[in-house]
């Protein structure tokens, strides 16, 4: 065989080329390759787009530059900047940036600049292991876990003392079975499952108190500590309710689909079982209503607020953590409101209003009211501003879904099962 | 280990670490690096001392620190020699760090780096798998092209590998290798072709993937493979998936003929017209016809849909991708649900989802039309992810809709958010030139966003006006007037200049305010922004053509200041202009054309999505993102116009079980549930329809399932065949051993669902394209194989359509209650009837409304008062469609028409109707009209003619009833060509109004004066099942289109709305008592309709 030293080398396809962190302020705190080495200067590209959108969120996603095209995904307040080189779904790339902060925020509790700095190696390590050459290689977090152990004071105590470390020296079991979610010999002394179905409730109202457009998204988290290889059914009383769903890879897709049971091996721990639509043809009840007045006067550069809340349709339950956040015209200086119930603050730079409820009494209605100082000479607004709204009843599922029953196959103990239900507000937007 | 002070005191470090000073190991690595070792060279001495010293927590110490330093990009190089020596420790912590540090550095220290190969090639010996892959994975990584061999060598090796991941990572090697040395493609070639071979889902989506990069032109080497990949597609990790998925989607383009019949060009306009999804059913009935879909091409669809329901988005993505490409068209409507649910994703995914739905549905309005107000901008949302909305909302607008977009618009158009709310206004301008109807309406509403605050807006609405003003070159010499007025308020250089080209354009249709406007021009022409300057000119100059007499010496004046303007293209144009239109006595040539060249008609600008031409990019690429051909892009090829040998992909080899498969292979037999893992292995296996590994599970599950033939690919038909029928509520659990009785089964299947066609109309559509897809069924029955082959197109046809579009469970819902009166006995009917598919026929467009076209106006105007009751858009409620016309009395002209309720389009005293028209007949109809109407004065403004109605097709058209308040029902001919049928619309009275807004205060008081004869009440009993206040609503709702008054009393149940016609309040209250007693009480100056009204409820409430 000749050997050929091959100096000039050919652009090659490769997949995700290499990683940047960057920080708000724009700067780069951390850079991985998998491939040979892009300089750093690749990212200038990109701070001319950042300059270019002001606020972080506007950053477009996808750039071109003249030999590289950069995915970013802004999360946590970092910016996680992908490069490569030739065509590939952005998706992919996007999902996987977002499974790499994930995998951050599971490791270490939190996604942050600082975090990640502390635990360079780790981070590091898995960054390793997730991606070879470019192409995702491991990322099921158990898969993960097995091969680098999360850092805990206790473990690094006793690496210290023993002088065993944070990397696992053999496959992890998952990476080879049919179920690489789930590893084998898990063992618990108190075997229990519990199912949290949260649901969001989107929906735009506007100024005369319509509802432009109600859905309903829900999720079904599961924390399942359960010992051994447990085969879990689960049904619902109503599963006609659900419209679209995405599953856990570990869900059988083919016996939901026949029998509409969610019939899964659980993976171990904390884990999104399914999220699900709920038809919009169903009337989506909303649980409160706001009656609000926002009025900005021609002159004088002051304006007036206020805003009541009421209970709608609540199915008996409390409203809790009731919260109205407004986002202030950017001509508003200051405001002067009492508040009948909570507390309110003002944030002056980044003009939001959020003011705190809490409870809602249907007795005694909240009522946030006063006068909003205006930049003096500054043009009034055209447009009031939009209400989010965010509140929470507990054991509710706004939808009335509802779980039925849930059966534990291949395992002889008897675990302990729980559901519980909660109703949120998810993207609740009142136009004024 | 040690901690940050030891690194400050160099000297002391051994000491330092012996007293076993406590710390995290984390902190220490980082925290110091970062700390101390960014920019002072000396302490990288002090690293290598750590390195070379014999304590291994020392070593590991330096290289978690080395480590620090490679994350920020700091240069440690000179360590290479230290650290390589490392390579053989046996800490496997520090091993890895030593590999991160090798591939990072291997390429610039080649020589130094071979002293480590060895150690890898020993390591690939090793009997823990984990040790061999990750030999292979460095080894790999290292570019130093002088181990090419060696490279080459281990592949091969790994390539055969008993462990799975071994093979995976070898697959990986094959890319590395390949970017480092081209020239290997042969070799590597062949380790490809042996790995595609591989039966492990975890080494298929990285072998794929070599394949992609190595050879993406040997298609030859997938044939054998192409159904085994499809096959293993479930159970092969996520981003396997995709990378098979977008490598499938290739090759089937290569490789089948296009399912798009020829005839679908007509379709598609056909579809383009009405949005009526139907009309594609229809498409699909033909289509059995004349084109059987290859097998293996429904496999790959079969198979891929599933991951539809994945949770990662980019698999989502790409099966959407590959159906858009590939699946008949009436089939691509199943990925509209997925895709939407994407949108409740992070930024960036909404950001590439949004940017592909705006490609399809510039082809395909229908598929999202149902989902519109998922689409709708929050404040909140990105400025790049609302336009992208806003471009979405644009293509779907249509005749139906446009009144709710235009609603929504304006709230868009008031958005603090300024490159927002010029892009509205663009939207706007879209819509107006889309639709004719609006044209006006837009028109009005952004001449008055011309007295709006905001200059951009203002600037925004003069240009687009400008363009519609063009393309609608009839007489809008008041616009033009207005903006003349508002000229002088107007700053923005590009909206002075849009004006003064208008009036320059047109300015003999307004003789008398241009030269007017000309002469407050030459005024401020010095201080004007150059191509306002230059349009000045330009009306000069078109002045002094036309109306010569007035403006001749104002024309001199201007063009003797621009002769002497600073801009030389200023000083240019006057210059040109002077020759052209001033008759001189040389080079008077041109003169006489000068008008010509001036004041020629000119094009209209054309005015389009900017998504109009991303289609000839695939869709979920970079390429298709970025709208630019990416480096890399592999174009998708046409479909071929006749399929290359199908027997290509046939495998008649059955291989024996490799050895690791035990895994899957092992437990077939025990069936027995305590068994819990072989059981679940089993599951997963008939689960997975892993006829896929087609050897071993034929021969595995012969036990269970089929009698069939051993073909894989039959056995997986038959279970696929039983799962939609026990999934249709039949239930027949598993019996169809044999083809024959799952063809049975299919037409069991079709009975029971014949039944709810007489039920429920909307099923009527639909079973008939059943039956007609079970066309192949019977025709195919001579090899069981292909028998069930066909039924599974059947079934899949069915499970399509079930993926509920929006309008379709609405109907579904309706018909409920009606099947339910009838009796006991078709309980199960119902089941089917909620998961088989329902005809989309009469689907009510858009349920939800917006008041007329008057109020937009008004809301155009942006005031901020709102009269204290408004009449608003009634909350969700289900919709009822009655027959107008039978296909039998109708000589195969079918009509079906439902209130829509929605504010009429046309005149806000009419009721909006929406016509379903369907031709059942087998020859197209011809000038399908409204004739005659009795009374002769009832008021209807009829659809506009249908030209032409296909065999098979329907078509929804919109119409308005002015029913003056009473149900008596309007009489009128529809005619064809040939025939003339009477028909009837009688509306419920619950139909004759519009839900009001108001606040219960208000409704108190308006109660007040509506006492004595406006007052009809009596006391109803419920049905126990409606005393919730939330079944009140309902119920009250179904039956009238009224609006809920929120209630402070939760015995009290209030309802407000106006009749069309008049616009007399009506008012509904209802007091529940004890039991299931209540007081309904209805107040209006209309009484008969006010006992109309109150009989309905009564009736609506009793039934349970």
């Amino acid at each position: 065989m000749t050997i050929k030293v091959n100096s000039q080398l050919k652009p090659a396809a490769e997949m995700i080329h290499s990683l940047f962190l960057v920080n708000q302020s724009g700067d780069i705190f951390l850079e991985k390759h998998w491939k040979s080495v892009i300089s750093r200067t690749v990212c200038d590209y990109f701070f001319e787009a950042k300059e270019k959108a002001v606020q972080p969120e506007n950053v477009p996603p996808v750039l071109q530059t003249p030999h590289h095209y950069l995915i970013t995904i802004y999360r946590d307040k970092l910016f996680f900047l992908s490069v490569v080189q030739t065509e590939i779904s952005p998706l992919f790339v996007i999902e996987f940036l977002h499974r790499v902060a994930d995998t951050f925020q599971d490791y270490f509790g939190e996604c942050s600049e600082s975090i990640i700095k502390d635990n360079v190696v780790t981070v590091y390590e898995l960054l390793e292991e997730m991606l070879d050459n470019g192409f995702p290689l491991a990322t099921e977090s158990n898969v993960l876990k097995e091969m680098i152990r999360p850092p805990t004071i206790l473990r690094s105590v006793v690496n210290t003392l023993t002088g065993s470390s944070n990397v696992g020296d053999t496959l992890p079991t998952g990476q080879l079975s049919n179920i690489p979610w789930r590893r084998a010999g898990v063992k618990y002394t108190n075997n229990e499952a519990y199912f949290d179905v949260i649901e969001e409730i989107d929906a735009i109202v506007d100024k005369s108190g319509t509802t432009v457009f109600a859905e309903i998204q829900g999720v079904i988290e599961a924390s399942v500590k359960l010992t051994g290889m447990p085969d879990l059914t689960l049904s619902f009383m109503n599963p006609r309710l659900l419209d679209d769903m995405s599953f856990h890879p570990c869900v059988r897709f083919k016996r939901w689909e026949a029998e509409r049971v969610l019939s899964f091996i659980p993976p171990d721990g904390n884990f999104t079982l399914m999220t699900y639509h709920v038809t919009s043809q169903n009337l989506v009840a909303l649980p409160v209503y706001v009656k609000q007045n926002i009025s900005f006067f021609e002159t004088g550069s002051c304006g007036r607020l206020d805003i009541t809340i009421g209970p709608k349709q609540t199915m008996g339950k409390t409203v809790e953590g009731l919260m109205v956040t407004v986002y202030m015209p950017k001509s508003v200086l200051s405001v002067n409101l009492t508040a009948s119930q909570g507390n309110y603050t003002y944030d002056l730079t980044s003009k939001l209003l959020v003011w705190d409820i809490g409870k809602l009494n249907p007795q005694k209605l909240p009522n946030l009211r006063g006068g909003l100082t205006m930049q003096s000479g500054a043009p009034r607004p055209e447009e009031n501003p939009a209400l989010d709204i965010n509140l929470k009843i507990q054991q509710l599922a706004i939808s009335g879904v509802k779980v039925s029953r849930l059966d534990m196959y291949g395992e002889k103990y008897k675990p302990f099962k729980g559901v519980k239900y909660l109703t949120k507000a998810g993207k609740f937007q009142v136009r004024t | 280990m040690s901690t940050t002070a030891l690194y400050n005191d160099q000297g002391g470090a051994e000491a330092a670490v012996e007293a076993g000073q406590e710390s995290t190991a984390t902190s220490s690595g980082s925290g110091s690096a970062f700390g101390l070792f960014s920019t002072d060279f000396k302490k990288n001495e002090d690293l290598k001392e750590m390195l070379e010293s014999n304590k291994e927590s020392l070593k590991l110490e330096a290289m978690k620190r080395v480590v620090g330093l490679i994350a920020k990009g700091k240069n440690a190089s000179e360590l290479f020699p230290a650290v390589v020596k490392n390579v053989a420790n046996k800490n496997i912590e520090l091993k890895k760090l030593v590999y991160v540090y090798l591939v990072r550095y291997a390429e610039e220290q080649q020589d130094l780096a071979l002293l480590s190969i060895s150690t890898f090639q020993r390591a690939l010996k090793d009997p823990n798998q984990f040790i061999r892959a990750s030999a292979l994975r460095v080894l790999s990584s290292i570019r130093v092209p002088i181990i090419v061999p060696i490279m080459m060598l281990a592949i091969k090796e790994s390539a055969a590998d008993m462990s799975p991941y071994v093979r995976k990572t070898s697959a990986h090697a094959i890319q590395k290798l390949y970017s480092l040395d081209p020239d290997q493609k042969e070799h590597l070639i062949e380790v490809i072709e042996k790995l595609l071979k591989d039966k492990s889902t975890l080494v298929a989506g990285s072998v794929v993937m070599s394949f992609e990069e190595v050879c993406p032109d040997r298609i030859d080497l997938i044939h054998k493979n192409y159904r085994k990949l499809c096959n293993l597609l479930v159970d092969v990790e996520e981003w396997g998936q995709v990378v098979i998925i977008s490598m499938l989607t290739r090759y089937a383009r290569t490789q089948f003929v296009s399912p798009w019949k020829e005839g679908s060009v007509f379709d598609e306009n056909n579809e383009k017209a009405f949005y009526d999804s139907d009309s594609v059913e229809k498409e699909d009935e033909t289509e059995a016809k004349t084109y059987i879909m290859d097998p293996d091409h429904r496999l790959l669809l079969r198979n891929t849909k599933p991951l539809l329901q994945s949770r990662n988005t980019a698999v989502v993505m790409s099966v959407a991708q590959l159906y858009w490409h590939l699946a008949p068209k009436h089939e691509v409507t199943i990925v509209t649900k997925s895709l939407v649910r994407l949108l409740r994703s992070h930024r960036e995914v909404q950001y590439i989802v949004l940017q592909n739905i705006a490609t399809m549905s510039i082809q395909r309005k229908g598929m999202f039309e149902p989902y519109m107000k998922s689409f709708y901008v929050r404040s909140t949302d990105a400025t790049h992810i609302k336009t992208l909305k806003l471009e979405i909302l644009t293509n779907l607008a249509n005749e139906a809709n446009i009144s709710t977009i235009l609603r929504e618009f304006q709230t868009y158009v008031k958005s603090q958010d300024k490159a927002f709310a010029a892009a509205t206004i663009q939207a706007i301008g879209r819509c107006a030139t889309n639709i004719s109807e609006v044209t006006d309406t837009c028109l009005n509403g952004l001449v008055l966003l011309l007295s709006n605050r905001d200059e951009t807006v203002v600037a925004e609405s003069v240009v687009v006006i400008k363009k519609l003003l063009q393309t609608q070159p009839t007489q809008h010499c008041e616009i033009i007037k207005h903006m003349a007025k508002l000229f002088d308020n107007i700053s923005v250089p590009m909206a002075r200049a849009s004006i003064l080209w208008l009036m320059g354009e047109y300015c003999e249709r307004v003789p008398k305010i241009a030269p007017d406007v000309l002469r407050k021009m030459a005024k401020t022409f010095t201080v004007e922004e150059d191509i306002v300057k230059l349009q000045i000119v330009n009306l000069a100059a078109k002045l002094y053509l036309t109306n010569s007499k007035q403006t001749k010496l104002l024309t001199q004046y201007i063009l003797n200041l621009g002769k002497y303007d600073q801009n030389y293209d200023i000083r240019d144009r006057t210059r040109f202009i002077r020759q052209l239109i001033v008759p001189s006595e040389k080079g008077g040539a041109l003169n006489k054309y000068a008008r010509r060249i001036l004041l020629a008609p000119k094009p209209a600008p054309v005015l389009q999505s900017a998504f109009k031409d991303r289609d000839r990019y695939q869709l979920g690429t970079l390429s298709h993102s970025l709208n630019i051909k990416a480096t890399g892009y592999q174009e998708l090829s046409d479909w071929p116009a006749v399929a290359p040998d199908q027997s290509v992909r046939n495998v008649e080899v059955i291989e024996p079980v490799k050895e690791w498969a035990p895994l899957v292979g092992k437990a077939k037999k025990s069936k027995s549930a305590d068994k819990f893992y072989s059981d679940d292995e089993e599951e997963k296996e008939e689960e997975g329809s892993d006829s896929s590994g087609n050897e071993e599970s034929s021969s595995s599950s012969s036990s269970s399932s089929s009698s069939e033939e051993s073909g894989s690919e039959s056995e997986e038909e038959s279970s696929e065949s039983e799962k939609t029928s026990t999934d249709s509520g039949k239930s027949s659990s598993g019996s169809e051993k044999s083809s024959r009785e799952s063809e049975s089964g299919q037409k069991m299947k079709k009975k029971t669902k014949k039944v709810p066609q007489k039920k429920s109309k909307p099923a009527a559509a639909h079973s008939e394209s059943d039956e007609n897809g079970n066309g192949p069924v019977a025709n195919a029955s001579s090899s069981s194989a292909e028998s069930s082959s066909g039924s599974e197109t059947d079934s899949e046809d069915d499970s399509d359509s079930d993926s509920p579009t929006v309008p379709k469970k609405k109907s579904v819902v309706k018909s409920k209650p009606k099947v339910e009166g009838k009796s006991k006995k078709e309980v199960s009917l119902l089941d089917l009837d909620d998961f088989s598919p329902a005809a989309t026929t009469n689907a009510p467009k858009s349920a939800v409304l917006s008041s007329s076209l008057m109020s937009d106006l008004e809301g155009l105007s942006l005031s901020n008062v709102s009269p204290d009751i408004q009449v608003t858009t009634p909350s969700f409620g289900p919709v009822t469609t009655y027959e107008l016309l039978h296909h039998m009395t109708g000589k195969g002209l079918s009509a079906k028409y439902h209130f829509p309720r929605q504010p009429c389009l046309y005149q806000p005293s009419m009721v909006a109707v929406q016509v379903v028209l369907t031709n059942g007949s087998d020859h197209s109809l011809e000038e399908i009209h409204i004739g005659d109407r009795n009374p002769a004065s009832l008021n209807i403004h009829c659809f506009n003619t249908i030209e032409r109605l296909e065999p098979e097709a329907s078509v929804m058209v919109s119409m308005g009833v002015d029913f003056s308040d009473s149900t008596q029902a309007a009489n009128f001919q529809l005619c064809t060509k040939e025939d003339q049928f009477s028909v009837s619309i009688q509306p419920a009275v619950g139909e004759l109004f519009m839900p009001s807004t108001m606040t219960e205060e208000d409704f108190c008081k308006e109660q007040g004066k509506l006492l004595g004869m406006n007052e009809t009440s009596e006391t109803i009993t419920m049905a126990t099942a409606n005393t919730s206040s939330q079944s009140i609503s309902k119920h009250v709702l179904s039956a009238a289109n009224v609006g809920v008054v929120s209630s402070s009393q939760s015995n009290v149940h209030r309802f407000a709305g106006r009749t069309v016609s008049s616009g007399a309040l009506v008012l509904v209250s209802l007091e529940t008592k004890e039991s299931s007693y209540a007081l309904l009480t209805v107040n209006t100056e209309k009484s008969v309709m006010a006992s109309m009204l109150l009989r309905d409820l009564k009736q609506a409430l009793a039934q349970a």
